[in-house]
């Protein structure tokens, strides 16, 4: 039962601090997990997912991806000092839709101000880093040929429009929080919304010069693997980070998370080796992305079986996603950051409703809500995210192009970004 | 005097190397290039985009010799370098016209 109390209070505990403040005392476990779990999920951007892409691009593009991870993380860490925090977990205005502007440059949060049973600071910074990483995963939909001033007022503005809003509605006390939406970690607000606005980038950007025929084969599959091991590890603090306490849930939350990386490594892997023939190294540990972004929702509700479950379906959902854009959509979402994060966050939402069920091993649905009337509300919740993400996210693209062309030429395309836009070489050999 | 240029697979690299220099071959450039010919390319897959891949990589042997050698050193190419499968290679013979020792000024057979 204090697991249950503990879970429900991850959902809503932005919006009912003030109550708990003066309920609960500091706990130094607690402090020291969510502190732990911070930098593990910052370590998932910086370096990991700037590895994780910086290796599947073509080597005159190395630089580029790299800096833009790096630039995105610098830049939302501005924005959520001055009001992106407040907008996210500030109290609710407009019927639930975004937070107020009460906590505008991190007004009241000092030194004493405590978050559940650790210091509010920690949960700024903590929500900062799944602040940092959803744009950052977009990145890899417009990799080696967007602008460096486009992606950067993109980026900026989709933060502001899409992220802090959705994040106030799953977790900051919103109306899909209310509803009794279940996304423990970001299934919604980290990998549809970032999912939804890559296949958006990619298309309104358009394909690589040369795109699907041409080969563009990752530079430096050995970084791509270092920067895919970094994300399983720092994927522990994200979604056993996400109990927000170090307890039982946390520990639950981190072996599911575990095992579902684990099954859609092998179910990716297996995938490939009937499909084509051989099983690669970029298959497994895409596979490996595709179990952690699909467990990611569900990873406070359930237990090991339906990790398993979970696992499968993602590796192998994501694995025929990825097949179908490529080979008969061709659409360019260029590291398949739709097919991957975007369907896995997709299936992962919807299978909670089924594994969260005590029957089904997991943890137990709330009083009088039955697995149907969870579905209903865990579709509702990815329809109405992804749908939002995707009108702003194309009006975004939209206005942007007005002022600068979101596109390099297709002769410094051709050069690659990293002489074009930031004169330097990834590798001076 | 010749000029053997012969484009072999990589990996029989040291037994050319060995064979050419059991005939009395006394040096020789070696280049890492690509290339095609009826070998045809391979596949490559990455998340499901198939790439083929026109260009093998090759090594490119030039030896410089004196006549009465070009036999016997084309001979030990073959023998060393065959492998009976498509894309073995080919050797390219052509003549030349000058040799020059840069330390002594040195031309001709006396050069090689």
């Amino acid at each position: 039962m204090k697991t249950m109390i503990k879970v429900s209070a991850a959902t809503a505990v932005a919006c009912l601090w003030p109550a708990i403040v003066g309920a609960q005392a500091l706990d130094s476990g607690d402090t020291a997990w969510m502190l732990t779990s911070t930098a593990l999920v910052l370590f998932m951007t910086l370096p990991g997912l700037a590895l994780f892409y910086a290796g599947l691009v073509r080597n005159r593009n190395v630089l580029s991806v790299v800096m833009q991870c790096f630039a995105i993380a610098c830049m939302v860490s501005v924005i959520w000092v001055a009001f992106g925090y407040s907008m996210a977990f500030g109290g609710s205005a407009l019927n639930g839709l975004v937070g107020d502007l009460s906590k505008a440059w991190l007004s009241g949060v000092g030194l004493e101000a405590l978050s559940g049973s650790y210091p509010e600071t920690v949960f700024v910074m903590f929500q900062l880093t799944f602040a940092i990483i959803t744009p950052a995963l977009i990145v890899g939909a417009f990799a080696e040929r967007m602008r460096f001033s486009a992606m950067m007022l993109f980026t900026g503005s989709w933060v502001v429009v899409v992220y802090f809003p959705v994040a106030h509605w799953v977790w900051g006390g919103g109306w899909l929080g209310a509803m009794g939406f279940r996304d423990f970690a970001g299934g919604a607000v980290v990998h549809v919304t970032a999912g939804v606005a890559a296949v958006l980038a990619a298309i309104v950007i358009g394909n690589r010069r040369g795109f699907p025929d041409t080969p563009m084969p990752p530079h430096n599959l050995p970084m791509t693997v270092m920067g895919a091991c970094m994300l399983w590890v720092g994927w522990f603090g994200f979604n056993a980070g996400s109990a927000l306490a170090a307890d039982g849930a946390a520990g639950m939350a981190m072996l599911v998370t575990h095992i579902s990386a684990a099954v859609g490594s092998l179910t990716w892997m297996t995938a490939e080796w009937v499909k084509f023939g051989k099983p690669s190294v970029l298959g497994i540990v895409t596979g490996m992305v595709a179990g952690l972004a699909t467990i990611t929702p569900a990873s406070g509700f359930i237990g090991p079986m339906g990790a398993l479950v979970i696992g499968f379906a993602g590796g192998l959902g994501c694995f025929l996603a990825t097949q179908f854009m490529k080979r008969t959509l061709k659409i360019d979402d260029s590291l398949d950051v739709f097919s991957v994060h975007g369907i896995g966050g997709m299936i992962g939402l919807v299978l909670t409703a089924v594994f969260s069920a005590a029957s089904l091993g997991g943890l137990g649905l709330d009083d009088g809500v039955s697995i149907g009337g969870q579905l209903g509300v865990q579709v509702l919740g990815v329809l109405a995210t992804a749908i939002w993400c995707a009108a702003a996210s194309l009006v975004l693209l939209k206005l942007i192009a007005v002022v600068v062309p979101l596109r390099v030429s297709a002769e410094e395309e051709t050069e690659g970004l990293d002489l074009v836009l930031h004169e330097e070489r990834g590798y001076n050999l | 005097m010749k000029l053997i240029t012969a484009v072999i697979k990589p990996f029989r690299l040291d037994d050319v190397r060995n064979a050419l220099a059991e005939v009395g071959v006394q040096g020789m450039t070696v280049t890492e290039v690509k290339g095609f010919g009826r070998q045809r390319g391979h596949t490559e897959l990455y998340r499901g985009a198939e790439y083929v891949v026109d260009f093998l990589p090759k090594v490119k042997l030039e030896v410089a010799l004196t006549d009465e050698l070009v036999d016997r050193a084309i001979e030990a190419i073959i023998e060393s370098a065959k492998t009976g499968k498509v894309g073995d290679g080919k050797i390219f013979v052509t003549d030349l016209s000058q040799v020059y020792r840069i330390r002594t000024g040195e031309t001709g057979d006396q050069a090689i």
